[in-house]
This record gives C-alpha cells, structure tokens and sequence, in this order.
C-alpha cells in the first residue's frame, strides 16, 4: 500500500497509456528478461562455478578467474583478438572509406560498382571463406602461383604463424561493402553547397576531404567503430572455417589464429567447462563495456550539425 | 582574361585526368572483388586433375557442369537448403512480427517511462552474443530443445533492438495526425497499425525482413552449437562434410559454395533499392 502512495499519480488515461503500451512492448520485455538480463546474471553465477553439464555446478569462488590469469592460450585469445581489433580494424575502416570516396566521385555505373563490393557481405560466410581457402592453398593456391610466377618464394598464408593474421585481414578486407556502402550512403548526403563554396574559397580536394567531408560523416564513422569494435571482439566463423581441421580443432598452428571466441566455444562446446567459459564470457563483456565506454567518452571528434 | 581561361582549363584537364585515375582504381578494384567469385566457379568446373594443375588454368578447357549436380548428391544438398530456408523464413516471420509491434509501443503510444525504457532496451545491441550464449544454451537443454530449430527460432519472436530501433525511427516521422483521425473514429490502437501504419511501414518493414533473412541464412555459429543431428544441418555446416578422410573434394566443395551462395545474390539483385536504402537507414541513424 505505502508503494502506491509514493508512485506518481498518473491520471486515467495516462494509465490507460501506460497499459496499452507496456502491451505493445511486451514480447521485448519478456525477450529481454528471458533472452538477456537472466542469462546475463546466470552467466556470471555459472562464472563461479565448475559445471561440467553432467555434475550440478559446484561453487569454486574466483578460481575460473584466477585460471584464465594462467592460461596460455586464453593470453593468445586476447592478444589476438586485440591484434584483429586494433590492426585489422583501423586498415578496413580505411581502405573501406577509400572505397567509398573513390565511389562517390559521381562515377558511371554506380550501381554495378555498389552490387560488386557488396555481394560478398551477403553471401554465406562459409561459402566465401571456402573459396579464400583455396585461393590461401600454401601448395596449389593461385596466391602463391603468382609469387612463383614473378619469382618470389611461395607463402604459408594460413600455416605460418606470422602469415596467418595478416592473411585474415586481407580477406576481411572483401567483406567490407557493408561499411563501404554505409559510408557512401552518408558521403551522398554531405550538402553540396558546402563543398562548392569551400572550393570558391580555393581549397583543394584533400582539404575538402579533411575539413568537411569526413566531419560531416564523423557521426556515420562513429557508428561503424562502434559497431565493429564490438563485432570485431566477437571474430568467429572466418578464423574457423580457416582453420578448422577434420577432427574439430581451430586457431591454426600454434594457435596463430586462436580468437577469443573461437577458445570461448572450444571451452564451452568441446570441453564442456561451462563455468569456466561463463567466466571468459563475462571477461569478454568487460572488455567490450570498457572498450565502448572509452569510444563514447573520447568522441569529442565526432562532429554532430544542428538539425534543420 | 587569358589568364583566366587558361585556369579554367586548366581545371577541366584536371578534372579529367583526376576522373580517370578514379575510374581506374575503382575499376581494379572491382576486378580484384569479383576475382574470387569467379575463381570459385571456375574451380567448381574443374576435373580433380586440374584442380591440381600446375599452373592452374585460368578457365577449364572442358568445363565440367555436372559437378553442380554431383556436389548436391554428394551431400544432401538440397535438404540442407531446405533447413536453412526453413530456419531463415520462420526467424524473419518471428522478426517482422514482434518488432513491428514492439516499435509500435515505443513510437506511437505515449506512456510514461517510454524513452527510458527505449534506451536500456537499446543498450542490449550493444551486448556481445557469448555472454549470453552458455545459459541460453543450458535453458534449452532443459526444455529439450537442442538438437532442434526452436532455439535458432524462437528469441526472434521477442524482438531485436536494433530492428525495433530502425521501425521505431520510420514510425516516428509518419504524422500523428493520422492516429488521431483514426482514433476519433473509434479505431483501436490494434486496428491503427493494421489498417493506417502497416501499409506505410512496408519499405521499412521490407527491409528488416531481407537483412534478418540473409544475416540467418549466413549464421555459422548458432546452427554449429544447436544443430547436433546431421540431417537437421543448414548449408554452411553442411558445406564442411567435403573435407573428407579422404582429402577434400574442392571441386564440388567450390560447386556447392557456388550453389549456396545464388539464393541470397539473386535476391539482392531484385530487392537492391531495399538493400540501399536499409544500409543507409542502419547506417546513418545510429
């Protein structure tokens, strides 16, 4: 009785409102009690346990935790994935944003152009990655046939260690036409009239480029970090299928391409440690919180005009 | 004034020349894009032996056609087709539906606490998938459902944010006014989206549809932990069965990932205005 004194008096209608539209919202709210917020708690309760599916969990403290400090190929996860993150990244953000750049000089035949970069974002991705395998091939690959071509000597683009990040990267980069078609579109509505008078006052195009076009977009690349910080956190099938061998191994020689996910799945799904998989999901979730947290307190670059 | 025009010209010849530079570079580049796909169905129309050629021909001299066929029998290819169309339908089905209602709650129904609600609702896109992914496991294990495509299917009939978000924006630019007429009338809030918001939703509501569709028909991971009996396998797991124990069968692997691959580039190249304008809504209002 005393919680109802202390709500704010809502008049009929607005209750009525109120009712009708938790209604409406309603499959979101049980998805986001049943699909999100419980499972999220749950997580971390299994974090502190050893659960092996057949046995109940059995509490065990922070010892998951103290593990992962130990565990070598959990430090291998993480560098590697940051490797992904803060190389692999900035390298496709640019070169994507070169892309769309090059597209947006009111060039013939746009949309052929637009079709071609994108239809790799929208195939299977084990399908595509497939192809890269073969093209990858250290043996009979149409990679290495170039080098020997030219006379250079072949590369282990997926076997050796030192290879096989930078070969992932490179093919990432052919995944890129989602960011470079969301570059465009936001390109496309960079007004006119500003660039032209910028060019009356005699700026030249790399000063167009710097000083207006990319402040103008600064909101459109702002989302795609972000978006892709945390995609890139959560890097899985490519590295795989790479990598994956016959009796369900993955991460490559010497776990060159571990991935934080792909050893997240291995503990989970091969090994069946639920707790201490739980504990390097809520790692994960950490480092992605931070990670976006840092972006957001850092976007002062981000450049948002006044809404006409 | 000579000076002048010869800066003018100047100009043009500039211009022009920068125009061309541009043409070029975009012009290997798509050359370089495409290489792939053409290498995979080039490989697809290899004998076993060319697969192997040194240096490998750039295209077969007698392109071999019935590996399309023989990589569909070589699995079961079209069952597995079959699933992964299957999942993909009833997870857009499951999209549509819930976000559009949901959307409908947080933008044309004023209520208290709805702008707030939106935010933390929002922040879920933000969630990385792993974090939850061990007790969902664990929940559908429980109600037996491994080893089925309910869990694939069912969380889509609860929304997702970042769809509810791209609804909830179209929404919100169609005029009140409209509500209230209908609501004068005597309409129900039920009745306003059916009959005055679905016919204007439909381009935005086109465009969830086919991105749920191809982002579902590509998913690797959640068919790899939930799809454990072989025959319930959609194509990207079953595309792995051609690395036998006897070595891989890269030509009718290249085959299969050719065929895989049609479904979701034919149908962009139908739906591609779709396609534009939902990449630019997802892009540009976030």
């Amino acid at each position: 009785m005393t919680i109802s004194i202390r709500r704010p008096r809502l008049s009929k209608q607005q209750r009525r409102s109120l009712l009708i539209g938790l209604l409406f919202i309603s499959p979101a709210i049980i998805g986001f009690l049943l699909f999100n917020i419980g499972p999220i708690v749950q997580s971390l309760q299994y974090s502190f346990t050893r659960y092996n599916i057949l046995q109940p969990p059995r509490y065990i403290g922070l010892n998951n935790y103290l593990f992962l400090l130990e565990d070598r190929v959990f430090k291998i996860g993480i560098q590697n994935t940051l490797y992904m993150v803060l190389i692999g990244l900035p390298i496709h953000l640019v070169f994507n944003m070169l892309m769309a750049l090059l597209l947006n000089t009111k060039i013939k035949g746009l949309s052929i152009y637009r079709s071609i970069f994108y239809v790799p974002s929208i195939t299977p991705v084990v399908a595509s990655t497939i192809v890269w395998l073969w093209i990858f091939n250290g043996q009979f690959g149409i990679l290495n046939e170039f080098l020997r071509f030219v006379g250079l000597q072949p590369i282990g683009w997926l076997t050796d260690p030192n290879w096989v990040k930078p070969s992932l990267i490179f093919m990432g980069a052919w995944f890129g036409g989602n960011t470079i078609l969301i570059y465009l579109a936001g390109l496309q509505d960079v007004p006119h009239d500003l660039l032209e008078s910028a060019e009356l006052d005699g700026a030249n195009a790399l000063q167009k480029t710097f000083k207006i076009t990319l402040p103008m977009i600064s909101p459109v690349i702002f989302y795609t970090i972000i978006v892709n910080v945390i995609g890139y956190f959560q890097y899985f099938t490519e590295a795989w299928v790479m990598t994956a061998t016959r009796d369900g191994a993955a991460g490559g020689v010497a776990n060159s391409a571990m991935f934080y996910s792909m050893y997240l799945y291995q503990t989970a799904f091969q090994q069946f440690k639920m707790g201490y998989a739980s504990a390097q999901a809520w790692i994960l979730f950490m480092i992605v919180l931070v990670a976006t947290l840092i972006l957001f307190k850092t976007s002062r670059w981000v450049y948002y005009h006044a809404e006409e | 004034m000579a000076a002048a025009i010869s800066w003018r010209e100047n100009r043009l010849v500039q211009d022009r020349i920068k125009r061309m530079i541009a043409y070029t570079i975009v012009l290997i580049m798509a050359v370089a894009y495409i290489f792939p796909l053409y290498w995979l169905v080039v490989t697809a129309l290899k004998t076993d032996l060319e697969i192997f050629q040194q240096p490998p021909p750039i295209f077969p001299p007698d392109p071999q056609w019935q590996n399309f066929g023989a990589s569909t029998t070589y699995i079961p290819f079209w069952r597995y087709m079959w699933n992964t169309i299957a999942i993909s339908g009833l997870t857009v089905l499951g999209t549509v539906l819930s976000c559009t209602f949901i959307a409908y709650g947080f933008a044309r129904i004023q209520w208290p606490g709805r702008n707030f609600f939106f935010l933390i609702y929002l922040s879920t896109i933000m969630l990385p998938s792993q974090v939850t992914l061990i007790p969902l496991y664990l929940i559908f294990r429980d109600l037996g459902w491994v080893g089925t495509f309910l869990p694939l299917v069912v969380p889509h009939f609860f929304g997702s944010a970042l769809y509810v978000f791209l609804l909830r924006q179209f929404l919100l630019t169609i005029p009140q006014e409209l509500s209230d007429a209908a609501r004068i009338d005597g309409a129900s809030e039920l009745g306003i989206l059916w009959h005055v918001m679905i016919p204007l939703m439909r381009p935005a509501l086109a465009v969830v549809a086919l991105f749920t569709f191809v982002q579902t028909y590509r998913d690797f991971l959640g068919p790899l932990i939930y799809l454990q009996n072989q025959q319930d396998w959609t194509i990207s797991l079953g595309l792995k069965l051609f690395q036998n124990m006897y070595g891989a069968q890269w030509q009718l692997m290249m085959a299969a990932s050719t065929l895989a691959m049609l479904p979701t580039i034919v149908l962009f190249f139908f739906t591609q205005k779709t396609f534009v304008r939902g990449i630019a809504l997802t892009g540009l209002k976030g």
